[in-house]
């Protein structure tokens, strides 16, 4: 599949939060500010691209020449939730300001199905690095974007009158109902 | 508390996925159908049952500062136990919930039982606070299911009880947003009036 298609598709038609569900967690939670969106964006962008690169070459040449490809899920895990401490013990040291935008949001990120999930379809997919790398990437963006237009349209109704009961996360959940609905129409855009 | 509140505490009073709103990703996405929907509940059932009793029996020997990758680990293996299982013995529901198996590591409600509970209580209460949440799962994940699947497919457990297709809104992703968005206000609305 061409790179750019396959952006594409990840980011508007396929969109992993909306039409995957994965990555409601924070979808939900972080999603009551624009500016934590965006950190929270970035957080992801960064240790989705990396975490699938090292799940990949982990797969490659380690599990299946091994054959224990059975450990795939304890492995994957163990990996993800080490290299988050390492970015942010790095981070630290490194790039005190980025540290100072993403830090809060880097523990979060361990537990936020995407990144998992990302480095497990790549392997099911049958993908290379270089489609891997590729597909993190942009899974990653078409996360970011949805976690901003949400944050943007939840910003705006926060003031808004609405019953009691669908305040909060039910209102929340009907909204992610309509933008799902939006992104629908892209799906034209790549067969 | 004795061991029957425990149990039934998480079946509707601290149901997981209504009230504490945890593990969502594979509430919305295993919903189409009830035959899914049971498949994903009794894993993560089986799951949450066998690492809060492993847990539980180790709590002693983990030390405070690494417990979450040590949880992580135990959580892990029996994710892997389930997912060979399934493989061998139900390929169907295998297939159809596919990368969501997997990913029961990182629900939020395993993880969470795991430091919440489990490791502060004996093994017997720890035990029997999995089966609760795991039922309030499963029982959560029926509701949802079961709307969904006879509003969008017109059958319950793939019987059919329409002479035509359902309105496939509710099958598709925007459906499961807003099904469970409606669900969870009309038990908001209950909990507020009992108060």
């Amino acid at each position: 599949m061409p790179y750019v298609l396959m952006i594409i598709s990840a980011v508007l038609v396929n969109n992993i939060v909306l039409t995957q569900f994965l990555g409601i967690c924070p979808f939900l939670g972080v999603s009551k500010r624009f500016s934590t969106a965006l950190g929270m964006g970035g957080g992801v962008i960064f240790v989705m691209t990396l975490s699938t690169i090292i799940t990949y070459l982990i797969q490659t040449y380690l599990l299946v020449p091994f054959k224990i490809e059975f450990m795939q899920t304890i492995i994957y895990i163990l990996v993800i939730a080490a290299l988050v401490q390492m970015v942010e013990i790095m981070l630290k040291k490194v790039s005190p300001a980025l540290y100072q935008a993403l830090g809060v949001y880097l523990p979060l990120i361990t537990t936020n199905c995407t990144i998992l999930g990302v480095a497990i379809l790549v392997i099911r997919k049958e993908f290379n690095l270089m489609e891997s790398t590729v597909f993190a990437i942009s899974n990653s963006i078409g996360f970011t974007f949805a976690l901003i237009i949400f944050s943007g349209i939840r910003e705006r109704l926060e003031l808004l009158e609405i019953p009691e009961a669908m305040k909060g996360i039910p209102l929340a959940l009907v909204l992610a109902g309509l933008l799902s609905l939006a992104f629908m129409g892209f799906s034209g855009i790549v067969h | 508390m004795n061991q029957w509140q425990n149990l039934i505490k998480g079946l509707i009073k601290e149901n997981p996925v209504f009230v504490l709103i945890l593990g969502t990703c594979p509430t919305l996405a295993v919903t189409t159908s009830v035959a899914n929907a049971l498949g994903m509940g009794l894993s993560t059932t089986f799951v949450l049952v066998t690492s809060n009793l492993a847990i539980s029996a180790l709590k002693d020997f983990i030390p405070d500062k690494v417990r979450i990758p040590c949880f992580i680990v135990v959580i892990a293996s029996f994710v892997t136990i389930v997912d060979l299982v399934m493989a061998g013995y139900c390929q169907v529901i295998h297939a159809q919930l596919g990368i969501f198996i997997p990913l029961i590591v990182v629900n939020c409600i395993v993880l969470g039982r795991a430091e919440a509970f489990a490791a502060k209580n004996g093994l017997w209460s720890s035990t029997v606070d999995g089966l609760g949440m795991g039922l309030g799962f499963t029982f959560a994940l029926l509701v949802l299911s079961a709307i969904r699947e006879a509003l969008g497919s017109g059958s319950f457990l793939g019987h059919k009880f329409i002479h035509s297709d359902g309105i496939l809104f509710f099958i598709l992703a925007p459906g499961a947003f807003i099904v469970f968005g409606y669900v969870i206000a009309i038990i908001n609305r209950m909990n507020r009036g009992t108060k």
